[in-house]
C-alpha cells in the first residue's frame, strides 16, 4: 500500500500572496516507487516507551542537490519521541552515518526537542498550537537541535492526520507534570539494565567527600571546609547536601536566611578563590534590613579576615547581562539557522551579517568571555578572591564560575576534569535546568539558554586553541543535543533535591526501590565506542609529568589531585600558599586593601588591558591560563552545531575536518612505525591500536563532519540563487564603466 | 658589495612590526649594520622621528630612507620596534600641523600606505627637517613625476632560480583567448570584452562570426555559453556608449547569463570602508554589521559565485564558455583564473598558480600599473582599483575552505600582495606585455618568483594532498566567508593570530616524527641484526618524545 500515492492534480495557484511557497510541486517528487516491496519497517521502542498515535503514507520531504525528494512512511508519536519510519532506509548505509545515536535515530525527535510545529495551509505556513479546526495539508517541525522535518501529509487518511497531528501538539506542547515525564517510566522498566557507575565518568559532588577531593586538588582545603549542614536538605532545598564555605563561617549562620548570602565557595587557585553568593531577598521593612545588613557585614568580615584576602564582589544580577536578554538574543539566532529550504538559504545569504549581528548572540558570548577575564585578572594579577553574587546564585554565576574555572584550571579541560565542572557548577549548584530548557512547558517565560550559552562559549575556546582540549567540539555539539533526551536524569531537575526527592532516595513508600537514573556523562549509552572517539581530540596532549619518577598512571582517582593550576605564564613568580601569608597581612594592613577597594572602573580596565595583552604577547600555555581572544572578528559562528543540518552549508572534502583527517592519518602511520620499531628490537608483543576512527573511513569527509546526513551525492556545486543587489548610496559609481573605452576605435 | 649572496635579506621584506621588549647589545651602532640593504639599494637620508604609532603610543626612533625603502629603528631602550616599509606601497604623504601647531607630536607626516595602514611620524618644526623627509620621500616612493627609475631596474638581486622562465608569455591579449579547455570533454573557457553591439543594435559580423567557429570547435554541444560579469542594468547601459551585450538575435545557439559583479569603482569603494573598519581599531562590539555595511564580502561572494557558475558549465554542462565584461582584463580575469582554479589542480601547486597569475592576469592584459599606480603620485587616479587583491583574497577563501587542496599557503599569498606594491620586482610591472617588452622587463629586473622559487619551503602548505581529478567547489555563503584577517588586520598587534598554526605545527611534527621513524627502520633492516642495543636509538625515546601518540590511542 506504500507509494502508491496519486502524485498529480494541480498545484494551487489562486493564493496571490502566499506566506509560504511549496517549491516542490507533486509532480517533481520522486517516489521511490521501486521498493514498494513489503518492507517491514520497526519501531523500536526504549523500555517503557507507549506508541500514542500513528499515521501512515506520509511523506517526508527531504532535500538533495538542491531539488526536493520525498520518502513515503509512517509517522508516530510515542511517549518519548516522535518518528518517521521511512521505507527508504538504504541512504542509512552510508560511512557517515556511523555516527549514529543509539537512543535517538535519524528520523527521530524526541519530544522535548520539538521547538516550534507549523502546518501548511493552501501554502501558507502558520504556527500551530493548541486544538486545531482544520487540518494542514504539511507539518514543518522545527527541533531544539535546529533540525528541520518537513512531513506532507496530502495522502494520508484525513482520520490519520487529525490524529497525529493534534498528538504531536498535545504532547510536546501541552503541560507537563513532572512525574510524567518519560525519565521515570524508562527508569522503572529498565531497572535490570545495569548503568556503569556514574563515578567513572565524572565527580558528582553528591558527597561530602568529593567536595573535600575537590578542596583538596585546587589546595583549598587549608581555607576551606566542605559542611553537611544542609544534609537531607533541612536547611534549604535550593543548595545542594554538601557544599564547601570558609573554615571560620559559623555553620549556624548557614540557615538563618535559608542559605542566602553565604558565599559557597566555587574553586581556588593559589592567588585566589571565587564564591558565589545568592543574595537576600529584598525587604522594605527597616528593622529586617538592618539584620541584614549586620548578617553581611558578619559574613564580609569573615572573609575579609586574614588569611582571607581583600575581596572584590561581582554583582551578576545588576550590571551584566539579564537572563531576558539572553532569551531574545537565542530566539532571533536560532531562526537564522531553522531554514525550510535552499531558497531560503540563499535569499537570507547576501544579507546574512545583519540578523546574525542584531540578534546579539555573538555579542553576549563576547561580554561573558570578558567577564570572565575580568575576575580571572582579580584572581590572577591582584590576587583577590572574587564573590560573585545573583539572585539565586545558579544562572550568571554558574556561568561566570565554570568559564573562569576553564580557562584557569587545566584539568577542566579534560573530560573527566569538564563534566566534574557541570556537574559542579551547574547541576548540583541548583541550575534550573527543568525550567530553563521548559521541558515541562509550563512557562515559556523561564526559558533561557544559559547552559547553551555556557558551551557556545566553551567552543570559542576550544575553535581559538585547538590542542587545548581533550574534547572535541563533536563533543560539545552531542552534549547540547543530550539537554533534550528524557532519559538522562543529569539535565532533568532544577536542583539535587528536586532530584532527591523524585527519585524515592527518601519519603517514598516503601514499595519502590530508588530509580537508578542514567548520568549523560556515560557515552556508551548514545555512542558505540568507535563513535566515542570523535568525541576525543587527537591533538590534545596530556600535561607533561616534571617528575617521571612519579609517573603515575592515568587511572581517574590519581587525576582529582593532579593539577594545580600552573601559571607559567604570569610574570610574578609563582607563590606559596603559607610563606607569603605574612606579607598579604601586611599588605592589607598597610592599606593596599582600601586602595583596591576603591579602585575606579577605569584604573580596572587598564589593568584588564594590560594583563590581557601581556598574556596575548606570549605563546599561549596549553596547561596553564587559557583565554579567548575576544575581538570582534574571532567570535564566530559554532558551525558545526548551527548549521550541521544544512546542506548548502556543507563544505564537501573541506574546513578543519579535512585537516584534521590528515593529522589522524599521519599518527596512526607513526604509531604503525613506532611498533615496527619496538617489534624489531624486542620481539615483544606490539600493542594493538584500535581502529583509530571514523574520520579515515571515507575520503571525502563533509566540512560539518559528522554530522550533516543529508550529504549530497554528486560534485555538483550549490549555486547560489540569489543575485544583484542595489548598493544604495553608490549608485551612482557602480553605473560607470570600469573605465572610459572608446569603443568606436577598436 | 653588489655581487653578495642577498638571499639573506628576503626574510626582512615586509615583516611585521616586531615588539620585543629585551633591549639589544646597545643603541648606538654603524648605521651600515642597522639598515638591511639589498644590492642596488643606497642609502639617501635618516632624521630622528617619532614614529606616532597607533598601537603602543609615540615611539622615538630614527628613519633611515633609502631608494627602495622606509626604515626605522627604534631609539628606546625598552622597545625594539623596526618598521620596514618599500616606499612602493606608499600612496600619499600629507603633512600634518603647520608652523602654528601647537600640541605634542602635531606636527609632521602623514603616510597612508596601499597595504591598508598609515605611519604617521612627528618631526622637530625648527630646521627644515620635515621638509627634506617630504621631499625625499615623496622623489623616492613616486619616481615616475620626477624622471626616476623604478627601483626594479635598479634591484641587483641574484637568486638561484630564474623567475622569468616559469612562463612563457604568449603574444596574444586582449581579444578572444583561450584560457583552458576541459582535457575530458573539450570544452573552453575563452576570455574576451564586450561585444560591439551599441544603440541600435547594430552588430558586427567578425564578433558573431568569431563566437560561431568557438562554438562549432565543441562538437558534443551545438551550444556557446556566454556569461557577461556585469549586472544587466550595467550591460544595457553600456549600448549607450557602442558597448552592450550579445542580443538573441545575433548571436545563434548561445546563451547569455549576468553575473552581477560590480565594477572596479565599487571595489575600490568598498576597499577603503574596510581599512576604515579595520585601521587602527578594530570594531568591537559591532563587528559584522560594520563588516557588512563594507559589502567587501558580498562581492568576493558574487566573484565566487560567478567562477563557480563557469566552470561548472564547463565541466558538467559539457558547454563551452566566452567570459567578458566591459574590458575583459578586470572582472574577466578574475572569473577566469578561478573557474581554472576550480577545475584544474595543476593550478594549485605554487608553480601552477605562478603561471596562472603570469598568463590570465599580466600576460592577457590586467592594467597593474593603472590598478595600483607603481610609482605614481597621483593617488585618487580612477583607475585605480584592487581587483588583484580581491582575486587573492577569494584564492584565500577557497584555501580557507579546502585547505588541504592548494600546494601554497597563506605565506605565499600574502608575499604576493606585499610584492604587488613593492616595485622591487618587475613582475607587476606595467599595464600590459608591449610595454613590458619596449621596456625590457625580463632582462632588467628580477621575478617575484625567483625570490619565491629559490626559498619555496616557506610557501608551502604542509597538508596538501595532491589529487590531481579534484575539481573544488567552495561554497559561495556568507556564512563561510571570512574577512582575511591575517592580511587585512595584520598590522594590529592584539588581533595577530598565533603563528604558527598550532595543528600545523603539530602535523610538522609528526612529519618529522614519520621520517625519523622510517629512516630507522631503513637502518635496522640495513643492520639486519633486530637486537641492536645502541641507547641513542633506544626504542622508549619515541614514546617520550611524543606521549600523546600513546595516549590517543
Amino acid at each position: 500500500m506504500l507509494g502508491k500515492g496519486v502524485v498529480g492534480g494541480g498545484g494551487g495557484t489562486k493564493a496571490p500572496k502566499p506566506s509560504f511557497v511549496s517549491y516542490v510541486r507533486p509532480e517533481e517528487i520522486h517516489t521511490n516507487e521501486k521498493e514498494v516491496t513489503e518492507k517491514e519497517v520497526t519501531l523500536h521502542l526504549l523500555p517503557g516507551e507507549q506508541l500514542l498515535c500513528e499515521a501512515s503514507t506520509v511523506l517526508k520531504c527531504v532535500q538533495e542537490d538542491s531539488c526536493q525528494r520525498g520518502i513515503y512512511g509512517r509517522l508516530v508519536c510515542t511517549d518519548f519521541k516522535i518518528a518517521f519510519l521511512g521505507d527508504d532506509e538504504s541512504a542509512l548505509d552510508n560511512d557517515e552515518t556511523q555516527f549514529k545515536n543509539k537512543v535517538i535515530g535519524e528520523n527521530d525527535i524526541t519530544l522535548h526537542c520539538v521547538d516550534q510545529i507549523y502546518g501548511v495551509f493552501d501554502e501558507k505556513k502558520k504556527t500551530l498550537f493548541g486544538q486545531l479546526k482544520k487540518y494542514p495539508e504539511k507539518l514543518i517541525i522545527h527541533c531544539k537541535d535546529l533540525r528541520v522535518f518537513h512531513f506532507c501529509l496530502r495522502y494520508t487518511k484525513e482520520e490519520e492526520v487529525k490524529r497525529i497531528v493534534s498528538g504531536i501538539i498535545h504532547h510536546t506542547q501541552a503541560p507537563k507534570l513532572l512525574k510524567r515525564l518519560f525519565l521515570f517510566s524508562y527508569a522503572t522498566a529498565a531497572q535490570n539494565h545495569t548503568a556503569t557507575d556514574p563515578k567513572n565518568h565524572a565527580v558528582m559532588f553528591d558527597t561530602l567527600q568529593d567536595w573535600c577531593w575537590e578542596l583538596e586538588r585546587t589546595k583549598g582545603n587549608m581555607k576551606y571546609k566542605a559542611v553537611s549542614v544542609n544534609e537531607g536538605y533541612k536547611v534549604c532545598e535550593r543548595l545542594p547536601a554538601y557544599f564547601v564555605v570558609p573554615t571560620p563561617l559559623p555553620e549556624e549562620d548557614v540557615p538563618r536566611f535559608h542559605g542566602h548570602g553565604i558565599p559557597i565557595w566555587c574553586w581556588s587557585c593559589h592567588s585566589g578563590c571565587a564564591f558565589k553568593m545568592s543574595a537576600l531577598p529584598k525587604e522594605q521593612d527597616d528593622g529586617v534590613l538592618q539584620i541584614q545588613k549586620n548578617f553581611l557585614d558578619g559574613i564580609y568580615k569573615t572573609i575579609h579576615r586574614p588569611p582571607y584576602e581583600i575581596v572584590k564582589t561581582e554583582d551578576l544580577s545588576s550590571n551584566f547581562l539579564s537572563l531576558q536578554e539572553i532569551q531574545t538574543a537565542y530566539s532571533k539566532f536560532k531562526q537564522l539557522f531553522l531554514i525550510d529550504n535552499s531558497t531560503e538559504f540563499w535569499d537570507t545569504d547576501i544579507k546574512w551579517f545583519f540578523p546574525a549581528e542584531s540578534s546579539s548572540w555573538l555579542d553576549i558570548i563576547r561580554r561573558c568571555l570578558k567577564k570572565a577575564i575580568e575576575i580571572i585578572e582579580c584572581l590572577e594579577a591582584q590576587n583577590m578572591n572574587v564573590l560573585l553574587l545573583e539572585e539565586n546564585a545558579s544562572d550568571l554565576c554558574c556561568l561566570v564560575s565554570s568559564l573562569v574555572q576553564v580557562m584557569m584550571d587545566p584539568h577542566c579541560r579534560t573530560r573527566f576534569g569538564f563534566q566534574s565542572l557541570v556537574q559542579k557548577e551547574w547541576i548540583v549548584g541548583g541550575h534550573c535546568f527543568l525550567d530553563r530548557c521548559n521541558h515541562l512547558r509550563q512557562s515559556d517565560k523561564e526559558e533561557v539558554p544559559v547552559f547553551l550559552l555556557f558551551l557556545d562559549c566553551v567552543w570559542q575556546l576550544v575553535h581559538q586553541h585547538p590542542p587545548a582540549f581533550e574534547f572535541t567540539e563533536t563533543y560539545l555539539t552531542v552534549l547540547s543535543d543530550s539537554l533534550y533526551i528524557p532519559i538522562f536524569s543529569t539535565f532533568f531537575f532544577n536542583s539535587p533535591h528536586q532530584k532527591d526527592t523524585n527519585m524515592g532516595r527518601e519519603g517514598q513508600g516503601a514499595q519502590s526501590k530508588p530509580l537508578n537514573l542514567l548520568t549523560v556523562w556515560d557515552w556508551s549509552v548514545q555512542f558505540e565506542p568507535k563513535a566515542q572517539t570523535l568525541l576525543k581530540n587527537p591533538l590534545y596532549v596530556e600535561k607533561p609529568k616534571l617528575d617521571k619518577g612519579q609517573r603515575k598512571g592515568t587511572h581517574f582517582k590519581h587525576q582529582r589531585q593532579l593539577s594545580l593550576p600552573l601559571t607559567q605564564s604570569k610574570s610574578s613568580p609563582k607563590r606559596g600558599f603559607f610563606r607569603e601569608e605574612t606579607d598579604h597581612l601586611i599588605k592589607n594592613l598597610l592599606g593596599k586593601r582600601i586602595s583596591k577597594l576603591i579602585n575606579s572602573s577605569e584604573e580596572l580596565q587598564d589593568n584588564f588591558r594590560e594583563f590581557y595583552d601581556s598574556w596575548r604577547s606570549k605563546p599561549p600555555n596549553y596547561h596553564g591560563l587559557l583565554l579567548p581572544h575576544i575581538e570582534g572578528p574571532e567570535i564566530k559562528v559554532w558551525a558545526q552545531r548551527y548549521l550541521r543540518w544544512i546542506p548548502e552549508a556543507q563544505i564537501l572534502g573541506g574546513g578543519r575536518v579535512a585537516t584534521l583527517s590528515k593529522l589522524l592519518e599521519t599518527m596512526e602511520e607513526v604509531q604503525r612505525l613506532q611498533e615496527k620499531i619496538e617489534e624489531r628490537h624486542h620481539s615483544q608483543e606490539a600493542l594493538q591500536a584500535e581502529a583509530a576512527s571514523l574520520l579515515r573511513t571515507s575520503a571525502r569527509l563533509s566540512s560539518l563532519f559528522p554530522f550533516a546526513l543529508l550529504q549530497r551525492h554528486s560534485s555538483k556545486p550549490v549555486l547560489p540563487t540569489s543575485g544583484w543587489k542595489a548598493l544604495g548610496d553608490e549608485e551612482d559609481l557602480a553605473k560607470r564603466e570600469d573605465e572610459f573605452v572608446d569603443l568606436g576605435d577598436v | 658589495m653588489a655581487s653578495a649572496p642577498t638571499s639573506k635579506y628576503n626574510s626582512h621584506s615586509l615583516e611585521n612590526e616586531s615588539f620585543k621588549r629585551t633591549s639589544r647589545d646597545g643603541v648606538n651602532r654603524e648605521i651600515g649594520e642597522a639598515l638591511p640593504r639589498l644590492p642596488g639599494e643606497t642609502r639617501i637620508t635618516d632624521k630622528e622621528v617619532i614614529y606616532i604609532c597607533p598601537f603602543n603610543g609615540p615611539i622615538k626612533g630614527r628613519v633611515y630612507i633609502t631608494n627602495y625603502r622606509l626604515y626605522l629603528r627604534s631609539l628606546e631602550t625598552d622597545s625594539a620596534l623596526i618598521l620596514d616599509v618599500p616606499l612602493g606601497v606608499i600612496s600619499r604623504i600629507e603633512k600634518m600641523g603647520g608652523a602654528t601647531s601647537r600640541g605634542e607630536n602635531s606636527y609632521g607626516l602623514d603616510i597612508t600606505c596601499k597595504d591598508m595602514r598609515n605611519l604617521r611620524f612627528a618631526l622637530k618644526q625648527e630646521g627644515h627637517s620635515r621638509r627634506d623627509m617630504f621631499e625625499i620621500l615623496t622623489r623616492y616612493a613616486f619616481p615616475l613625476a620626477h624622471s626616476l627609475p623604478i627601483f626594479a631596474f635598479l634591484n641587483e638581486e641574484k637568486f638561484d632560480v630564474d623567475g622569468w622562465m616559469v612562463y612563457n608569455p604568449v603574444e596574444e591579449y586582449r581579444r578572444q583567448v583561450l584560457s583552458w579547455i576541459h582535457p575530458e570533454n573539450k570544452t573552453v573557457i575563452m576570455r574576451c570584452s564586450q561585444p560591439l553591439v551599441g544603440m541600435s543594435g547594430k552588430r558586427n559580423k567578425d564578433d558573431e562570426k568569431y563566437l560561431d567557429v568557438i562554438r562549432e570547435t565543441n562538437r558534443q554541444v551545438n551550444k556557446l555559453t556566454i556569461y557577461d560579469a556585469r549586472p544587466n542594468v550595467n550591460a544595457v547601459a553600456n549600448k549607450a556608449t557602442g558597448g552592450g551585450y550579445e542580443s538573441d538575435d545575433a548571436y545563434h545557439n548561445a546563451e547569455l547569463f549576468f553575473l552581477d559583479i560590480h565594477n572596479i569603482h565599487v571595489m575600490r569603494e568598498s576597499l577603503k570602508k574596510v581599512k576604515d573598519i579595520v585601521y587602527p581599531n578594530v570594531e568591537e562590539s559591532h563587528w559584522l554589521s560594520s563588516l557588512e555595511s563594507t559589502h567587501w564580502l558580498e562581492h568576493i561572494k558574487l566573484v565566487l559565485t560567478g567562477a563557480i557558475q563557469v566552470a561548472d558549465r564547463v565541466s558538467s554542462g559539457k558547454s563551452s564558455v566566452v567570459v567578458h565584461c566591459s574590458d575583459g582584463w578586470d572582472r574577466t580575469a578574475q572569473l577566469t583564473s578561478l573557474a581554472m582554479l576550480m577545475l584544474d589542480s595543476y593550478y594549485r601547486s605554487i608553480e601552477g598558480f605562478e603561471i596562472l597569475v603570469q598568463k590570465e592576469w599580466i600576460s592577457f592584459g590586467h592594467k597593474f600599473a593603472s590598478r595600483i599606480g607603481h610609482g605614481d603620485k597621483n593617488h585618487a587616479d580612477a583607475d585605480r582599483s584592487p581587483i588583484f587583491l580581491q582575486f587573492v583574497d577569494c584564492v584565500w577563501q577557497m584555501s580557507k575552505q579546502f585547505p588541504t587542496a592548494f600546494e601554497f599557503n597563506e605565506r605565499f599569498l600574502i608575499i604576493i600582495l606585499d610584492h604587488l606594491y613593492s616595485c622591487r620586482f618587475g613582475t607587476f610591472l606595467y599595464n600590459c606585455e608591449s610595454a613590458r617588452e619596449k621596456q625590457k622587463v625580463t632582462e632588467r629586473t628580477v621575478s617575484l618568483w625567483s625570490l619565491i622559487n629559490s626559498n619555496k619551503d616557506k610557501f608551502k602548505n604542509p597538508f596538501y594532498t595532491k589529487e590531481i581529478n579534484r575539481v573544488l567547489y567552495p561554497v559561495a555563503s556568507m556564512r563561510h566567508l571570512e574577512l582575511w584577517v591575517n592580511y587585512y588586520i595584520r598590522w594590529n598587534p592584539r588581533i595577530k593570530q598565533q603563528q604558527p598554526n598550532p595543528v600545523e605545527q603539530r602535523y610538522m611534527e609528526l612529519l618529522a616524527l614519520r621520517d625519523e621513524y622510517i629512516k630507522r627502520l631503513e637502518e635496522l633492516q640495513l643492520a639486519n641484526s633486530p637486537k641492536l642495543s645502541d641507547p641513542s636509538t633506544s626504542p622508549s625515546s619515541p614514546s617520550q618524545m611524543m606521549p600523546h601518540v600513546q595516549t590517543h590511542f
